[in-house]
C-alpha cells in the first residue's frame, strides 16, 4: 500500500470573482499531521472546501494531486472515494435520512455492488465507534444533523471519519463550539486514527486541540497563503503571543484577504 | 331529469340501482335529490387549477367483478400491498366497487366494531351510517361533484368503533379500478367515545385502465376523547382523474392523524380538510406528492379550528418534475372564539425540472385574536450544499439527490402503519422519480 499523499501547489481559488486562495502550497504525507492556524478571514475554511470540491468555489490557478491523481479534475464523490475527508465546519442537515442510512450508504458507495457491508456488521462498527466518541445511541435513528446542537453535529463529522476510513482527513474548524471534555473525545478520535496510512490537516484558530493532537507541522496562514511554518512549538508561541510579531516580522498590516 | 353524464345516468337508472342494492328509502332519497342538486350547481373551483375540461363525467358505472376466494388468487399488485398471508388480518379489497376479498377477525366483531362494505352497512347498518353519512363533515351540495358522488356511490367502506374500543391492528383497504369505470367510493368512519382506531388505504389501476374516474369522499367522525389515524397511498395510472375529499370532524380532545400519499399519476383534484370543534382537538396532517409528465393536480388541506384550545399542524411536500404542474393550498382557518387555537403549516416544493410548476399558497384565516398561528413555504431545487455534503462522503450524485427526495417525502412514508404500505410507497417514490 502506498503511503497517501496530498500535494497542493500554487493553489488560487475565488468565490464570486474575489480572490481568496493566493497561491497555497502544502505536501501532506499518510502518518503526518499538519496544523493551519491563522486568524479570521486568511482564507482557511476556502481552502478546506475548495479542496473537496466545493461547487461555490472556482480554481484559477494551481494545482493539487491526491496520491499522484488530480484532484482537481475529480468530482466531489470520487475525492471521497479516493480517500479525501472533510469534516465540515457546518455541515448540512437533511430531514428524513437516517444518521445511520447516510453512513451506510457512503461506505457501500465505496464497494462494489454485490459487496456492500452486512447490517450486522455496520451495526457492531457504528455502535463501537459511537461508543468511543461517548455518543448516545438514539444518534443513529435520527435525522442527520437535524436539529443537532453544535457539539453533536462536529462529533458526528468525526463519527463519519472513523467510520470511513480515510486516507488524508481535513478537519475545518473541528474544535469550535466544543467544551473541553467534548474536545478531549474528538481528540481521541483522531488519535485512534494516527497511523502510517493516514494523513490530517487540522484548520484552526486556537491551539487548543493542538494540546490533545501533537501536530508534525504547524502552518500559519494570511492573506490567502502559508507565511510562516514550523513545528509544535510554534503553535504554542501563537497561544502565548498572537499573531502580530508573525505581521511585524514579515511586514504585514492587514492578514485578511481581499481587501484591498 | 338526467345530469350531463354521459351514459344518462337519470333518475330511473339510479333508482333501480338503489333497488338492486337494497337501500333504504333515506338512501334513495338522497341519491335522488342529490342527483338534481348536481344538475343544479358548478363544478368546485380549486384555486389555479382549471378542471373544467377534465373527464369527471364519462365512465361506466358498472361492470362485472369476480368474488377472488382465496388471498393467493388477488392480483399480485393487490397482494403486495397486503404483505404476508397471515399478517393481513382485517382486510377488505373492493375492485370496481364490488369486494372481491375480504377477511375480518373473529375479535374485531367481538369488539362490536363494524368494518364492511359501504353497501352492506347501509343495507344491514342503516342507522348508524344515516346519522353520520354526509352531514357535518361535507355536504351533498357543495359543489357538482360532491352531489354526483352522493347519488352514484357504488364503492366504499364503513367503519364503527364503538365508545371506550381500541383497535389494535390496523385496518386495511385496497380498492382497484379498470377499464373506464367511474368509482364513487365513500369511506364512512365513526369512533365513538374515547375509542381508537388506524385505517389505511390504498388506490390502485389495473394495466387496462383507460380514461376512467375516480370520484371519492372519506368522512372521519372522531368523538370525544377518539383517536384515528387515517393513511392512505393513492396510486391511480394516468388513465384515471381524480376528485378525492377527505374530511375530518374532531370533538372534544379527539385528534385525528393524516399521512396522506398521493402519488396518482392522472390529473388530481385533492381537498383535506378537518374541523376542529371540540374543546382541545388535535389534526396532524401530513401529505405527499410527486408530480410527473403532463399531470395537473392540485392540493388542498384546510383545517377549520372552532374549538378552544384547538390545534392544527399541516406539512404539504411536494416534488416536481418533467412538465407536470401542481398546486399546494394550505389553509389554517380560526373562527371567532377558538381562544388559544394553534395553527401551524409548512408547504414545500422540491423542483427536479425547469419545465414544472409548483406553486406553495400558505392561507392563515383568522378571525380570533387570541390564538398562535405559523407558516412556511418553500419552492426551490435540491439544496447543492446538502448534494455537496452528502457527495463528499463519496455518494454519488445521482445517489445523493435521491437520499435528499426520499428524505422529503419521508415525513408520510414514515406514519404509514403497514409496512407492505410503508414499502410500496417507498417504491412508488422510486418509480415516480426516476
Amino acid at each position: 500500500m502506498t503511503t497517501p499523499n496530498l500535494k497542493v501547489d500554487d493553489l488560487h481559488v475565488s468565490i464570486e470573482d474575489k480572490e481568496i486562495l493566493k497561491g497555497f502550497g502544502i505536501e501532506i504525507n499518510g502518518g503526518e499531521i499538519h496544523a493551519i492556524m491563522g486568524p479570521n478571514g486568511t482564507g482557511k475554511s476556502t481552502l478546506a472546501s475548495a479542496l473537496m470540491g466545493h461547487p461555490n468555489y472556482e480554481i484559477t490557478k494551481g494545482n493539487a494531486t491526491f496520491n499522484g491523481e488530480d484532484l482537481l479534475e475529480m468530482e466531489v464523490d470520487e475525492r471521497a472515494q479516493a480517500g479525501l475527508f472533510l469534516a465540515m465546519q457546518y455541515p448540512s442537515e437533511v430531514s428524513g435520512v437516517t444518521n445511520a442510512d447516510f453512513i451506510r450508504s457512503a461506505i457501500n458507495s465505496g464497494r462494489e455492488e454485490g459487496d456492500e457491508i452486512s447490517l450486522m456488521k455496520f451495526i457492531r462498527h457504528m455502535d463501537d465507534k459511537m461508543g468511543k466518541l461517548e455518543i448516545d445511541s438514539s444518534f443513529q435513528h435520527r435525522y442527520l444533523n437535524e436539529g443537532f446542537s453544535g457539539g453533536e453535529k462536529k462529533r458526528n463529522e468525526i463519527l463519519q471519519m472513523l467510520m470511513l476510513e480515510p486516507k488524508i482527513a481535513i478537519l475545518d474548524e473541528i474544535d469550535s463550539g466544543l467544551d473541553i471534555d467534548a474536545l478531549k473525545v474528538v481528540a481521541q478520535g483522531v488519535n485512534d486514527m494516527r497511523s502510517d496510512d493516514f494523513g490530517c490537516l487540522i484548520i484552526t484558530h486556537y491551539q487548543r486541540l493542538l494540546n490533545y493532537v501533537t501536530p508534525d507541522k504547524v502552518h500559519v496562514m494570511m492573506q490567502g497563503r502559508i507565511v510562516k511554518s514550523g513545528g509544535p512549538e510554534l503553535a504554542e508561541r501563537l497561544e502565548a503571543e498572537g499573531y502580530d510579531w508573525i505581521k511585524n516580522e514579515l511586514g504585514i498590516e492587514d492578514e485578511t484577504v481581499g481587501q484591498e | 331529469m338526467s345530469v350531463d353524464v354521459k351514459g344518462s345516468y337519470d333518475r330511473t337508472y339510479i333508482s333501480n340501482f338503489s333497488k338492486d342494492r337494497q337501500e333504504p328509502e333515506w338512501f334513495t332519497n338522497l341519491r335522488l335529490s342529490s342527483l338534481e342538486q348536481a344538475d343544479a350547481i358548478e363544478l368546485p373551483k380549486p384555486e389555479k387549477t382549471k378542471i373544467t375540461d377534465w373527464n369527471f363525467t364519462s365512465f361506466a358505472h358498472t361492470t362485472e367483478t369476480k368474488v377472488v376466494n382465496s388471498f393467493d388468487d388477488l392480483d399480485e399488485d393487490i397482494r403486495v400491498l397486503l404483505g404476508e398471508k397471515e399478517q393481513a388480518k382485517n382486510v377488505i379489497v373492493q375492485e370496481n366497487g364490488k369486494v372481491t376479498y375480504e377477511k375480518v377477525e373473529a375479535d374485531l366483531k367481538n369488539q362490536g366494531v363494524i368494518f364492511t362494505d359501504i353497501e352492506t352497512a347501509i343495507r344491514e347498518h342503516s342507522n348508524l351510517v344515516e346519522k353520520a353519512y354526509m352531514k357535518e363533515a361535507i355536504s351533498t351540495n357543495e359543489n357538482k361533484l360532491t352531489a354526483l358522488h352522493a347519488a352514484l356511490v357504488n364503492g366504499g367502506t364503513f367503519i364503527y368503533v364503538p365508545k371506550d374500543t381500541h383497535v389494535e391492528l390496523p385496518l386495511q383497504t385496497v380498492y382497484s379500478v379498470s377499464e373506464n369505470f367511474g368509482l364513487f367510493n365513500h369511506i364512512l368512519i365513526v369512533a365513538e367515545q374515547n375509542s381508537s382506531l388506524t385505517y389505511i388505504e390504498n388506490y390502485v389501476t389495473t394495466q387496462d385502465a383507460n380514461d376512467a374516474v375516480a370520484n371519492i369522499i372519506a368522512e372521519v367522525y372522531a368523538a370525544d376523547g377518539a383517536k384515528v389515524n387515517f393513511g392512505a397511498v393513492d396510486t391511480f395510472s394516468e388513465q384515471v382523474t381524480t376528485y378525492v375529499n377527505r374530511r375530518g370532524h374532531v370533538g372534544r380532545d379527539a385528534e385525528i392523524y393524516w399521512a396522506l400519499g398521493q402519488m396518482n399519476d392522472g390529473n388530481t383534484v385533492s381537498e383535506n380538510t378537518t374541523y376542529l370543534m371540540g374543546q382541545g382537538s388535535y389534526a396532524d396532517s401530513k401529505a405527499v406528492s410527486i408530480g410527473r409528465g403532463e399531470q395537473s393536480q392540485n392540493f388542498t388541506t384546510n383545517i377549520v379550528h372552532y374549538g378552544k384550545n384547538s390545534d392544527g399542524q399541516i406539512l404539504s411536500h411536494g416534488v416536481m418534475k418533467d412538465r407536470a404542474s401542481s398546486i399546494f393550498n394550505g389553509i389554517s382557518k380560526i373562527e371567532k372564539g377558538a381562544t388559544k387555537a394553534n395553527g401551524e403549516q409548512t408547504e414545500r416544493v422540491l423542483m427536479l425540472s425547469e419545465k414544472a410548476r409548483g406553486d406553495a399558497n400558505p392561507i392563515l384565516l383568522i378571525d380570533e385574536d387570541d390564538v398562535t398561528a405559523g407558516h412556511a413555504a418553500s419552492v426551490g431545487r435540491i439544496d447543492p450544499l446538502q448534494k455537496f455534503y452528502l457527495m463528499s462522503r463519496g455518494i454519488s450524485e445521482q445517489e445523493a439527490e435521491r437520499l435528499v427526495i426520499h428524505g422529503f417525502l419521508a415525513p408520510v412514508v414514515g406514519e404509514l402503519p403497514v409496512e407492505a404500505v410503508k414499502e410500496q410507497l417507498t417504491e412508488v417514490i422510486e418509480r415516480k422519480v426516476y
